[in-house]
């Protein structure tokens, strides 16, 4: 009593005057905390966009045939420049890889980029620098101008429809994000495959046929423990039990259909697997309070028509859970899709070029891409991995408007 | 009673006794079996991240060139000159929790007081989505960011030559915004759900309203909120890609946020990231750190339970 006539004591004009300044502290935090937010996606976008300087070995002014410029050359007519550029050698090595008959335009196209024009960026700027700083960028391109005659300076999107449907290479101006979203759709489903039945499944038997004892006390709490620990913790697990001790299963040794390019443990198969065990606890735990939300009336109308528990449980609960089931599923599975960490201590490939075709490929996923080009000292690689993390954070953006959408459009009231 | 003998003589039926008894259905349990070992394989996921961890670290241990007091004290982490003392990844992963929590605990607690107590209802609903997608955006992302802002933007405060390329300061800003929204949810949650009615009393009493928020609605919450911050604290030490893409590769012992250093998570990334060859001195002490790191991680998240069941306050 003592102690609040003494706060109570103070002037009151003294008290209000701390308590606005309060107010004004929380709404700057809270603000902060916004434009952090902002400042990530703004960040993006800059290096998306913006001014590079592109030199290519030989001036594409040189190869046009019959008066017809590169870009609306046909597909004999690219054979014909790569033929008379490219060594023979050289020529007959990319015929064996595969004929040229079988590639389409855009391929042959992408041979010519890669292997005639050899496209090179000289220097790149941000989108920012780009719109307030032409006068340098203007500059610089002169100082290139006198060592590299050939330069031109382009305003270009890093992020275009190539990239996305181009294959991974070693060139900065031609690679691709193809392998890396094949790679992440088949490591989702994999993992959706293994976690969303044994997830659900889990959940209801914990709240629909668990008694209280210790052994579903202990799973219960064990599962919330399991949701705290790190990532990468499940990455040394999926290496060590999928990767090493179950390999003749996850490389296809068992059923025979050993990828030759693989032939060991590192596949599609135990990422997927590695991922669904990481996110297992969170759809337990989301799917468990979906059915602890279906009212204990509908249950026993049901068992008051004679239907046995399944019966129940198939045909009441879980229909009535369904919309928290799926939205917990989907948040979920947006979480194992931007997750790399683990799957990089499982053994993702640094460089693939083909498409995974099995779930006993070797794997690359987008986010891992996204790290390796992280990674890399030179400028102009980030740009590519910020136009990766544009199509990773749409695709995140879209699952997560879909979980809302169900959650508003499918959820019951009772 | 009655009605039910008179259906019965006049159906003129010799009755068999209703039995009551639950029929065994074979489906049934089978379901029932089923449901039990999805359940019980969380049992098993657990089982099997103590034993791989365990066993691999055994051997670990067990090398000739290895001792576990040179291991927890030792200031050199170079496994090619057999000198294996986690001390420079773990302050490594010190700097860098510090740094977050310095940024999350602060702001992520006046963001949640501000949305529990002082944001009207249409700000709420407009605010609490955002952060929600600030925490679901992927590491990687935060990563990048760090690298490609904050980094170049320490470095233009602080100057070219002080601040490296690589540096925990980085890491460590980036994993505060990173842990901003779960320490601001679950404190909110815990804010929330302390009862109208001591609020009410409190004004009653004629307290201004951050009176109330500080010496009553706070002190109701806080072992939610203590709850919330160990959370984040156990987040930050097993964050990996912010510090494996920001903070340096190549353990340094220092403490000193501009300069690289690599984490515990780090160093598992970097080197498993080439083709670790099985039973090699690397691969073994990639599972020593992963112990160590399982173990705080689980020590942390079991004391913030602790915390929750024993120091709630329950109001009817």
């Amino acid at each position: 009593m003592r102690n609040a006539s003494h706060i109570f004591e103070d002037d009151l004009s003294a008290r209000t005057r701390a308590g606005k300044r309060w107010q004004v502290v929380f709404l700057a935090a809270t603000i902060l905390a916004i434009i952090s937010l902002t400042l990530l996606l703004i960040n993006i976008l800059n290096s998306v966009f913006g001014f590079v300087v592109l030199d290519s070995k030989v001036d594409p002014a040189t190869l046009i045939v019959d008066g017809i410029p590169l870009e609306d050359q046909s597909s004999d007519q690219l054979i014909g420049v790569l033929k008379m550029n490219l060594s023979s050698g050289a020529f007959n090595k990319l015929e064996k890889e595969k004929s040229f008959a079988q590639r389409d335009r855009a391929e042959i196209y992408q041979l010519v980029e890669e292997r005639v024009l050899k496209v090179e960026v000289l220097e790149s700027w941000s989108l920012l620098d780009s719109i307030f700083k032409q006068e340098e960028v203007k500059a610089e391109y002169q100082t290139l101008l006198e060592t590299h005659p050939n330069a031109e300076l382009k305003f270009i999107s890093w992020l275009t429809r190539q990239r996305l449907v181009r294959p991974q290479t070693s060139e900065v101006m031609t690679t691709g994000i193809r392998t890396a979203i094949l790679g992440s759709l088949w490591t989702i489903f994999i993992t959706i495959l293994f976690a969303f039945p044994v997830g659900v499944g889990a959940a209801i038997y914990l709240e629909e046929y668990a008694r209280e004892n210790w052994l579903n006390r202990i799973i219960q709490t064990n599962i919330n423990n399991l949701a705290g620990v790190p990532s990468i913790i499940y990455g040394i697990l999926g290496l060590a039990i999928f990767v090493r001790t179950l390999e003749p299963l996850t490389s296809g040794a068992v059923f025979g259909v050993v990828d030759p390019l693989t032939a060991n443990g590192r596949t599609v198969l135990s990422a997927g697997l590695t991922l669904g065990l990481l996110i297992l606890p969170l759809i337990i735990i989301n799917s468990q309070e979906a059915i602890r939300a279906v009212p204990q009336s509908l249950r026993n109308a049901g068992y008051g028509l004679g239907a046995t528990k399944w019966q129940v449980i198939k045909a009441h609960v879980l229909p009535n859970a369904m919309p928290g089931v799926l939205t917990g599923t989907i948040l979920a599975i947006s979480r194992a899709i931007g997750e790399t960490a683990p799957l990089v201590v499982v053994g993702a490939s640094t460089a693939i070029s083909f498409d995974p075709t099995s779930p006993f490929s070797k794997f690359t996923t987008l986010p891992i891409q996204i790290y390796q080009w992280t990674a890399r000292p030179q400028a102009e690689w980030q740009h590519v991995a910020g136009a990766a993390i544009l199509v990773l954070l749409v695709l995140l953006l879209g699952l997560n408007a879909v979980a809302i959408l169900m959650r508003n459009r499918l959820s019951h009231k009772y | 009673m009655k009605l039910f003998a008179t259906t019965q003589k006049n159906n003129g039926f010799p009755v068999k006794p209703n039995r009551l008894e639950k029929k065994r259905r074979f489906s049934e349990d089978l379901v029932q079996l089923l449901l039990f070992l999805a359940g019980i394989l969380s049992i098993f996921t657990t089982l099997g991240i103590v034993v791989t961890l365990g066993r691999e670290a055994w051997l670990f241990f067990r090398l000739p060139e290895v001792n576990l007091l040179e291991f927890l004290t030792g200031t050199t982490w170079q496994p090619h000159i057999q000198q294996f003392g986690i001390l420079p990844l773990a302050v490594a992963t010190l700097v860098t929790t510090a740094i977050a929590m310095v940024i999350a605990i602060p702001l992520g607690l006046t963001v949640a007081i501000f949305l529990s107590e002082y944001a009207s209802q249409k700000v709420r609903n407009t605010l609490k989505p955002i952060l929600e997608l600030l925490a679901g955006i992927p590491t990687i992302v935060y990563g990048y960011f760090a690298l490609t802002f904050v980094t170049p933007l320490l470095r233009g405060i602080f100057g070219r030559d002080v601040v490296n390329i690589y540096n925990t300061g980085s890491a460590g800003l980036v994993m505060g915004i990173l842990i901003l929204p779960l320490i601001a949810s679950i404190s909110e949650d815990a804010l929330t759900a302390v009862p109208r009615s001591l609020r009410e009393a409190a004004y009653g009493l004629g307290a201004t309203k951050s009176e109330v928020v500080f010496k009553v609605v706070v002190p109701a919450a806080l072992s939610g909120i203590s709850a919330a911050i160990i959370l984040g604290i156990s987040r930050a030490i097993g964050e990996t890609m912010i510090v494996a893409v920001a903070a340096g590769a190549g353990p340094n012992l220092t403490l000193n946020p501009f300069k690289g250093a690599e984490t515990m998570t780090g160093h598992i990334v970097r080197i498993s990231g080439g083709d670790l060859s099985y039973d090699s001195i690397d691969y073994n002490s990639i599972f020593a750190i992963g112990l160590m790191l399982f173990l705080i991680t689980l020590l942390l998240n079991i004391i913030s339970q602790w915390v929750v069941r024993n120091f709630r306050e329950v109001y009817e």
